[in-house]
């Protein structure tokens, strides 16, 4: 009776193990007392039993947890079951989606390596994992990214043109020309401008989720963040508190397999990310990445258990198929056969499309068409943002607090006091002469 | 001659007043029977099962009395009839609300915190107060009752983690919640630093306004308490006054504490709300029942002079005045008594105009000196008031040294370091 229960409880055949081994207990009125109160309290009703046997428990005794996937790497379901049926219109949104980013990325780490942008950095084979999961959210989904997320935001309707400003920091920017490029946001997609530190978005996620479930607002968070960034104490805190807290959230890991050049073998020991997740009592599953598939049905389940409260955490394994950013060259620690591998035996977007084809709903022709269309349309965006003038230089004191307090104000007169003197030193002739 | 304490919220009925009778000696008048002794403490405050006092041993029956009749515990009491523990290091000032305000009652400033979150939470229903241990009341009594008026969905424990009480909070304004965290001790902040130095005082900037965390308030206890050492003691106001994009307040007594967490809690910036822990249940005053709001950014006259302004915040404030009134009686000196109450952003002009008028600053605060925020005040000032200044700015703080334990009477800007800087600018 006592190993059934625990089984019954357990996905882990180590946990079986030990139980079964166990000498049969005499248990006291005391031990029933305890065990209760350890159950009950201490471990969120999980029922648990004394051992006499002394085992430390292996962590590589666990079963790893498996990689789900709907498809193969041709794009041919291996479980009709898994095929969530798009219609013509989803599926060609979500490969337009994938391979315009892709295009933009291109464009666009060629213009910073031509000192026409100062920073960039791409999303190449990881962009089934951002559509994948942007089309199972409800747009009203509130959506905290790190920076590799891209696509999330394209799929929602950002913008092309909007992208570009961003970059350039220019006045029709709507970010306002505060941060680095690829620190996108949007309020009207509810996408939270990206900031550079490294998960500070997670544990905010989990606020925002809290927010939400108060409010009976039938909305979920999804916060993404990557393998090197779940290290960070705050993914720690944001597991707990969503755990503790009961909040609709979806923890999103992009395992891709690098942290700048970090390996990661060196960022941990265990069973990758979602080795974490049950530890603090998060429902959790890994998946291919590089899957639209299945991390769409991932995603779409998660947002179902996460509606009821059940925080979710999804590890979506792909590889980073670029360089970290256009300041790295990803050849000083790996080799570019690993990379030419991957990009060849496993490519998101090339994957999809041999979907898409099967059904006919894509083909040869349309994806010339369509490519060029995409660089035309980027280009076009690309070449008017360059020519936008920045804002006029107050835009620098505005929204440090909500309004502009007397020192700003002061600081604020004091450089224009200086402009008027030594206005020719400076870039003027690229901002705005007038504040709004 | 000042009453200055209630006590005995801790044992029912037990309605204690302490009077001071001259420094170091209290009367207790407790449910109508009078006990005097030796007192050289104050309640320190912060223990949920009562207060800790040291007292020397001067009469061991009457002390035992005193303290039973307060209600303190046997530890207390051992310590009260026995050791030594520290010596009071202020006398708390109390201040008369602005009748305008309407009716008022006795708070201590535990319960004015109190007072003040019962009413934002009364008034908003997103506003939700949380934190470590906040739900069972605090382990200062800040959050008591609460969670029974409110619920436990928006009065409610989170993990230990202080970097996720932050980033929670952030989380929960973001998406348009009042969030009002608690950090446990001032000393505790530190994990959070991150994200409230890159993330809450960013977020309107970084985002081009499109999405803020302005109703974000992170309430902590700083300051010293007679024996909290290293990480009971710190008053890290300057850390953060040195991030644009935060405000930054600390109280002096019940009366502003009300007000300035108010102002902080409606105010559309995140605020971060530092109580000075010694005060928590010594200092006692009269406070408006209803909602008031005391303006963040300025500061305030608490005592009028013409010859050295003095300015400074929280605890050491109440060590400003009594050196006033030394210096008044002792030198004849007339000092102008500044409380600064916001930090960030603070209140230049009153400190300019008032050292304009006197022509000697001091600044005094707990922190240690170096780039303590007096620093910030008196560059600033005499940049500003150098044709004025007739002594150099004196900064009384302090030592550049972790808070210590036992050497606390010495490592505090005591009176007597504060007036003798007084005296030294006047002479100079």
């Amino acid at each position: 009776m006592l190993a059934s229960k625990v089984v019954a409880l357990s996905r882990s055949t180590v946990v079986r193990r030990i139980a079964v081994s166990a000498a049969p207990s005499v248990r006291s009125y005391s031990d029933d007392f305890r065990l209760k109160e350890y159950s009950e309290k201490y471990l969120g009703d999980r029922k648990v039993e004394f051992t006499e046997r002394l085992d430390i428990v292996d962590p590589k005794s666990f079963p790893v947890f498996p990689i789900y996937r709907a498809t193969d790497s041709n794009g041919e379901f291996i479980n009709p079951e898994n095929d969530p049926n798009f219609s013509k219109e989803e599926a060609v949104k979500m490969y337009e989606s994938m391979s315009l980013l892709n295009t933009m990325d291109n464009i666009l780490y060629n213009s910073q390596r031509q000192g026409r942008i100062s920073f960039y950095m791409t999303n190449f084979g990881e962009e089934a994992s951002h559509v994948g999961s942007a089309a199972a959210l409800d747009p009203s989904d509130l959506v905290y990214g790190q920076y590799r997320e891209v696509g999330v935001l394209l799929h929602r309707g950002f913008p092309l043109e909007q992208f570009m400003h961003q970059c350039y920091g220019n006045s029709m920017d709507i970010g306002k020309g505060k941060q680095m490029p690829v620190h996108y946001g949007s309020a009207e997609l509810n996408f939270v401008t990206i900031s550079s530190p490294l998960t500070t978005q997670v544990p905010q996620a989990v606020g925002s989720a809290y927010a939400f479930k108060r409010a009976k607002a039938d909305r979920v968070v999804c916060v993404y963040f990557g393998d090197g960034a779940a290290s960070e104490g705050d993914a720690h805190a944001a597991f707990n508190f969503a755990a503790t807290l009961d909040c609709p959230i979806i923890f999103f890991c992009r395992n891709n397999g690098y942290a700048i050049s970090t390996p990661t073998a060196d960022q941990y020991g265990g069973d990758g990310i979602a080795g974490k997740g049950p530890g603090y009592g998060l429902h959790t599953i890994r998946c291919d990445g590089n899957d639209l598939f299945a991390v769409y049905n991932a995603t779409k389940e998660a947002r179902k258990l996460a509606l009821q409260n059940k925080p979710v955490l999804i590890e979506a394994m792909s590889y980073r198929a670029g360089h970290h950013s256009t300041s790295d060259d990803s050849t000083a620690y790996r080799k570019k056969e690993e990379v030419d591998t991957w990009t060849e035996k496993d490519n998101a977007i090339k994957r999809f499309r041999q979907y898409l084809e099967r059904k006919g709903w894509w083909g040869e022709e349309q994806e010339k068409e369509w490519t060029q269309e995409c660089r035309k349309r980027i280009l076009t965006a690309f070449n008017a943002a360059e020519k936008v003038q920045k804002q006029h230089p107050h835009e620098m004191f505005e929204g440090v607090y909500a309004e502009l307090p007397e020192h700003l104000r002061r600081q604020q007169e004091a450089m224009d006091k200086h402009l008027e003197e030594y206005g020719e030193h400076y870039p003027m002739e690229n901002f705005k002469s007038e504040a709004k | 001659m000042r009453l200055f304490c209630l006590v005995s919220k801790w044992r029912a009925g037990a309605v204690c007043w302490a009077r001071q009778l001259r420094s170091g000696v209290i009367s207790f008048v407790v449910n109508d029977r009078s006990v005097s002794c030796y007192l050289l403490a104050a309640c320190t405050s912060g223990l949920p099962s009562g207060g800790e006092w040291s007292v020397r041993r001067e009469n061991r029956e009457m002390v035992t009395l005193a303290s039973r009749l307060v209600g303190l515990t046997r530890q207390g009491q051992r310590l009260a009839a026995g050791s030594f523990r520290m010596s009071s290091h202020f006398t708390f000032s109390p201040r008369t609300a602005d009748p305008s305000l309407g009716e008022t009652t006795k708070m201590n400033l535990f319960t004015a915190v109190n007072n003040a979150m019962d009413q934002a939470l009364a008034s908003d229903e997103t506003a939700c107060v949380f934190g470590e241990d906040v739900a069972f009341g605090g382990v200062f009594r800040c959050s008591v009752g609460l969670q029974e008026k409110y619920g436990r969905d928006r009065v409610f424990n989170t993990p230990l983690c202080e970097q996720g009480i932050a980033g929670f909070g952030i989380g929960l304004a973001v998406a348009g919640s009042t969030a009002i965290a608690e950090i446990q001790f001032g000393d505790y902040i530190f994990p959070a630093f991150d994200q409230i130095v890159n993330e809450a005082a960013k977020y309107r900037y970084r985002s081009g306004g499109l999405f803020d965390c302005g109703k974000l308030t992170i309430r902590a206890p700083c300051g010293a308490v007679g024996h909290g050492a290293l990480y009971h003691s710190q008053s890290p106001e300057a850390y953060f006054s040195h991030t644009p994009g935060l405000k930054v307040v600390v109280p002096r007594g019940p009366i502003q504490a009300k007000g300035l967490l108010l102002s902080c809690i409606e105010d559309d910036n995140p605020c971060v709300f530092f109580e000075p822990k010694i005060l928590y249940r010594l200092a006692v005053e009269d406070v408006p029942k209803e909602k008031y709001k005391v303006e963040l950014g300025k500061g305030e006259i608490v005592r009028s002079g013409t010859d050295v302004t003095m300015v400074g915040w929280g605890t050491q404030l109440h060590v400003l005045l009594e050196v006033a009134g030394m210096a008044q009686e002792k030198l004849g000196v007339s000092c102008e008594v500044i409380d600064l109450q916001s930090i960030l952003p603070w209140d230049v002009d009153l400190v300019a105009n008032s050292t304009v008028k006197t022509g000697r600053l001091l600044v005094s605060h707990e922190a240690p000196l170096t780039s303590g925020f007096a620093a910030e005040i008196a560059s600033t000032i005499q940049d500003k008031c150098f044709l004025n200044l007739e002594a150099p700015i004196a900064r009384v703080c302090g030592w550049d040294t972790p808070f210590p334990h036992v050497y606390e009477p010495f490592y505090l800007p005591s009176k007597w370091r504060c007036f003798d800087a007084v005296k030294k600018m006047t002479s100079f």
